[in-house]
């Protein structure tokens, strides 16, 4: 670890200010920030502790959608009585990330914002595009088990690891910040980057830009949701495929369908060929799998994780199925 | 008080010190004007160094001192076989010379006022390497030199195979598993002129006093190690490892207390590991199922600078009956660092081949695995020449008791016939078995005039309930009640104890607490029997004193009740004596253990769900029977086969140590990375114990139980994944994707 200089905000447009200085980093809940700082992985010259905005609540908005500032902790957000009820894809996003420890810690803005688990990343003595542009990929002919099989380039192959901002691409979120420039509001959709040659930028947030919160629209009624997320242990490890599925059925045909996928992207990976299958179509399994299948129509596997590929078919149609079922 | 608090679930007496926080482990240990030492370790598997440069952080605030191979006196090597008490982990003192052997080798020390300088510093310490290609894979390793390590056979097993009507020959893998104790490794060490003291996290304060010594080259009087409480070791801290020797250097050049903590990182390189063993089966049989043959062979990684041969093949030499049996282990050196023992070192990755070749068999013979093993059940240990009969076993009740809790009968042989909900379930089992063992001990128990007594032994409690044992044989032949019996372990300046390993300690400090009480209470009362004014005096017949003993806390006449006599403070008031004590050694009787094979056996039994849909498996059910002998504290016991068998299910389904051949890192070097079970994973276990107290081991007839509840685990969860899934996995850990590959050849 680097020594560094520490800073509360007790504005948001003081930590904008502060933020902007080069080298300087928003601490939230540190659970990625102070690991990888440990790890000399980043070497943030100034810290801007955020803890102390008033940016964790949880808000009905007045057209009965939700509001969740950034610093809500995202055991807090999992349990929240609105989100189980209406939007139990993401409560079920939450409580599968992680540890409780963590995720007690653990914010909504910092959890968005988190680093890829690609073991290459983690360690400077490897050659990683993403921490140090230009150096290679060690990841293509390393251990690729977790890596990613949507979304990849020649450049960087490593997953997005969140499972609460998959949630958040099925449920069409919309990512709010302050920057320097004023406000934004992004669609989530259009808020992450897939590599390309350029691995090291993640998302479209500019320097001391912070999220404020993120919005989810009102879903109608009898929307259903669901996450499944698969992997080798039963609690706290990342996705090798995970889906979150946002539906509406209604007389046995799909209506209105959100599908997402984590742990097989480079971007929590939100799937339009999925949903295309599968709106207008009646609910059965072939249709699901014909969803299934088309999200992954793209997908290339690599040395060791050819598998995830029909894992997310999988987790999808399982998904689906539990979603549509006449309750 | 009764003998029944021997097997009562006592709880643990350090119990609450341990949960208030108050136990002292190796880096807790309050020390004035500490400097701490954060190693600096190699980041290429094979390699020269050709440069260290500290110059910058030498110069970085805080920074006492940087030891590297450049500018430190040569330790010396351990003194191994020529010693008894004396095994390191690794024979290669740090800094021997100017050679990188492992990814995660130590090349230097840095020693500074506190843990982030010395840390910052280590991290600008920048070392050269004229790097050589590194050998991780064993399939890249050179062609082994030399004879096998091991080598056994009793008949013509090669023959017998030939001629046998019904043949396996598969094989296994077990991949290389890191101990991840939660306590990582970690010396402080402190010295007073010549002498040092270490508070180390060690299984074995004496042996690690002996290898210190040696390896320092200082007299052993001037080495003292303390291991008050430790936070397990699972076989990791048998041996003294390099960052012991680090601390000791760092602290003698700083002349400052010196903490050494080996950091989550470096637990996977520098402090030992289960090595991976590839373990080809070959099994015969007749066509009615009894074996013919069996041949075992073994080949098996070890590091560059020391040598380490995991006992796999004794178990396949004792385990059944059959008259052809012929085993081989063959080791090859890789960049890897020094294997050692894990939980259940040799038997538990033996019987994964084992085992799993008995169900293979019983499938092609169309046998219950049950009756198959009840089939060539041994009767005797037939690995000795002329056979041993055991000096007790009951793995047949074991067998049946399991059978029954478990519901085997119900089981249908057909692969993917036993139906729950949307889920498969599979059910397997497979054979334990551990060698029962003890060593020698010396304890030295006091009776205090405040009615209060002390035992003491250099023996460390690992987390066991060693701790617990004392103090419940001091309650039991005294009747001193369990709150007033103080017991100090894991100090080299008390009297010799055992290493923690091997499941021996109880066995072996049992008869020397119980010797050293009942000396104890003989001096007490001889004592009580010249008091001028002695009571019993009075119950005295012709003249003779009366035959005195010690009950509930009270010296009374043999004939008398306790109430007659009186409380041994009193004996110790009236004498003017502070305390009374006695020492007692104690050691196995080498023509006893001759006579005998002495192991433990169990069976185990589990229950996989296997959800075909997503490919999700999980353990659902488990029942360990085990036979010990005498279960002296039913608690503990308890405890340490469910902690087995979670470590078993860990092993079946998740731990797997993954090098990368580019440079020999452990990539997996972390909590998050490197699977264990969670609680999640773990379903209700049952543990039953079938106790026959087993006297030829000592006088409670108690056996180890430390190991064997992992014995059987892997291969009882492979077959259950069998029977569910239909697939054969004869490589740990089992993994989604196999298992997803054998649906779809299956279905194809
Ligand atoms: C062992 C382990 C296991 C984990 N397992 C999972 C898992 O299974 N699933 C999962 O989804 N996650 C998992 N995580 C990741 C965890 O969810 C994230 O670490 C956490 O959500 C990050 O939130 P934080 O508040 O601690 O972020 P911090 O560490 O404080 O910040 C992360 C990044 O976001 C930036 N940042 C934070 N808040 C803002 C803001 N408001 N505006 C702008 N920038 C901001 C910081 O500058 C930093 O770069 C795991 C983490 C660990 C350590
Ligand atoms: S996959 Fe991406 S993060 Fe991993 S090594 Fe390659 S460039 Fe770095």
């Amino acid at each position: 670890m680097e020594v560094f200089r520490y800073s509360q905000a007790r504005t948001v447009e003081g930590a904008v200010r502060s933020g902007g200085a080069a080298g300087s980093s928003f601490i939230a809940g540190g659970t990625t920030l102070v690991d990888l700082m440990k790890l000399n992985v980043l070497q943030p010259r100034a810290l801007v502790d955020i803890n102390g905005l008033a940016l964790d609540r949880v808000e009905p908005l007045p057209n009965g959608g939700l509001r969740i500032g950034a610093m809500v902790r995202n055991s807090d957000l999992a349990n929240d009585a609105t989100v189980r009820q209406k939007y139990a894809v993401l409560s079920e996003a939450l409580l599968s990330g992680a540890s409780p420890q963590l995720r007690n810690m653990a914010t909504t803005g910092g959890n968005l914002l988190q680093k890829t688990r690609c073991y290459y990343f983690r360690d400077t003595n490897y050659a990683c595009n993403k921490r140090q542009p230009g150096s290679g990929c060690s990841a293509l002919d390393g251990f690729n088990r977790i890596h990613a099989v949507l979304g990849g380039s020649d450049h960087c192959i490593a997953t997005h690891a969140s499972d609460m901002a998959v949630a958040m691409m099925a449920l069409e979120a919309t990512v709010h910040t302050q920057g320097p420039k004023g406000e934004r509001a992004i669609a989530l959709d259009e808020f992450y980057l897939v590599p390309g040659d350029t691995p090291e930028r993640e998302n479209v947030l500019l320097p001391g830009e912070l999220i404020t919160h993120v919005t989810l629209p009102a879903l109608a009624s009898g929307t259903r949701s669901r996450y499944l997320k698969l992997r080798d242990r039963a609690q706290y490890e990342f996705a090798l495929a995970s889906s979150a599925v946002v539906v509406n059925v209604s007389g046995g045909r799909i209506e209105r369908a959100r599908i997402a996928f984590g742990g097989v992207g480079t971007k929590p990976w939100r799937s339009r060929e999925a949903e295309h299958a599968l709106e207008g179509q009646e609910t059965s399994e072939e249709v699901f799998r014909r969803a299934a299948e088309a999200a992954m129509a793209d997908a290339k596997p690599l040395k060791y994780n050819a598998f995830k590929i029909e894992l997310a078919k999988r987790a999808l149609v399982r998904t689906l199925k539990e979603t549509t079922q006449a309750a | 008080m009764s003998t029944s608090i021997i097997g009562a679930p006592i709880t643990r007496i350090d119990g609450s010190l341990k949960v208030t926080g108050a136990a002292l482990y190796a880096v807790d240990h309050p020390m004035d004007d500490i400097a701490f030492g954060v190693p600096v370790a190699s980041t290429v598997g094979n390699a020269r160094i050709v440069n260290i440069e500290t110059s910058i952080a030498q110069r970085m605030p805080g920074v006492l001192a940087i030891l590297h191979h450049g500018n430190t006196e040569q330790l010396f090597r351990p003194a191994e076989q020529l010693e008894p008490s004396s095994r390191a982990g690794e024979v290669r003192p740090p800094f021997e010379d100017d050679k990188v052997y492992y990814y995660g080798q130590y090349v230097a020390l840095v020693v500074a006022n506190t843990f982030e300088q010395a840390q910052d510093a280590a991290s600008h310490v920048k070392v050269d390497y004229e790097a050589h290609p590194n050998v991780v894979e064993i399939a890249a390793a050179q062609a082994p030199e030399g004879p096998p390590r091991i080598h056994y056979s009793r008949g013509s097993a090669g023959e017998a195979f030939e001629s046998a009507p019904v043949k396996i020959d598969e094989t296994y893998e077990i991949p290389t598993e890191t101990h991840n104790p939660m306590e990582m490794h970690a010396t402080i060490a402190k010295w007073d002129g010549d002498k040092v003291t270490l508070y180390e996290s060690t299984q074995g304060v004496v042996n690690h006093q002996h290898v210190m010594s040696e390896m320092l080259g200082i007299p052993l009087d001037q080495v003292q190690v303390i291991a008050t409480f430790i936070g397990s070791g699972f076989g990791g801290k048998l041996f003294p490892w390099p960052h012991s020797l680090l601390a000791a250097m760092g602290a003698k050049r700083v002349k400052r207390p010196v903490k050494v903590q080996v950091p989550r990182s470096l637990m996977f390189t520098t402090v030992g590991h289960r090595p991976l063993t590839q373990q080809r089966m070959r099994m015969g049989a007749t066509r009615d199922g009894k074996l013919v043959s069996i041949q075992h062979d073994v080949l098996q990684p070890t590091s560059l600078v020391d040598t380490y041969v995991e006992q796999c093949t004794g178990v396949t030499t004792m385990l059944y009956s059959c008259d052809n049996v012929a085993a081989k282990q063959t080791l090859v050196p890789m960049n890897i660092g020094t294997p050692t023992p894990m939980r259940g070192p040799g038997i538990v990755p033996g019987l994964f081949p084992l085992e799993s070749a008995m169900d293979e068999l019983a499938i092609k013979l169309n046998l219950d695995p049950l009756e198959l093993r009840l089939k060539n059940y041994a009767e005797q240990d037939e690995s000795y020449n002329p056979a041993r009969p055991f000096s007790s076993k009951r793995l047949r009740e074991c067998y049946q008791t399991g059978a029954e809790r478990f519901g085997w009968s119900k089981r249908t042989a057909q692969v993917g016939s036993m139906k729950r909900g949307d889920e498969v379930l599979g059910w397997g089992m497979g054979t334990a078995t551990w060698h029962a063992g003890r060593g020698t001990a010396t304890v030295r128990v006091r009776l205090n005039a405040d009615g209060t007594a002390r035992a003491s032994c250099a023996t460390q409690d690992i987390g066991t309930g060693t701790y617990t044992i004392f103090a419940q044989v001091v309650s039991e032949k005294t009747g001193i009640p369990i709150d007033k019996i103080e017991v100090v372990l894991g100090d080299t300046s008390l009297p010799d104890g055992p290493t923690s390993g091997g499941s021996t300690v109880t066995a072996t400090v049992l008869p020397a607490v119980t010797q050293a009480t009942q000396g104890a209470i003989d001096r007490v009362i001889a004592a009580a029997q010249t008091l001028p004014s002695s009571p019993f005096k009075r119950v005295s017949a012709g003249g003779d004193p009366p035959t005195l003993k010690m009950t509930a806390g009270r010296i009374h006449a043999a004939d008398q009740p306790p109430e007659s006599g009186m409380p041994f403070q009193e004996v110790l008031a009236q004498k003017r004596l502070a305390a009374l004590e006695a020492e007692s050694r104690t050691a196995p009787d080498p023509a006893e253990a001759h006579k005998f094979s002495a192991h433990s056996f169990g069976a185990q039994f589990l229950e996989v769900a296997w959800d075909p849909g997503i490919a999700r498996l999980r353990v659902t059910r488990g029942v360990t029977v085990i036979d010990a002998g005498k279960i002296i504290n039913h608690r503990t016991g308890r405890n340490q086969i469910l902690g087995a068998v979670v470590m078993g299910i860990g092993m079946g389904l998740f731990e797997e140590t993954i090098y990368d051949p580019r440079n020999a890192k452990p990539l997996n070097n972390n909590f998050a990375d490197y699977l264990v079970g969670t609680n999640a994973d773990i379903p209700e276990l049952d543990c039953i114990f079938v106790e026959y107290p087993d006297l030829h081991v000592n006088e409670y007839g108690a056996r180890g139980i430390g190991e064997i509840g992992l014995a059987g685990v892997a291969p009882a969860l492979t077959m259950a994944v069998y029977h569910a899934t239909g697939v054969r996995v004869r490589k740990l850990p089992v993994r989604i994707e196999e298992l997803m590959a054998g649906q779809r050849t299956m279905t194809a």
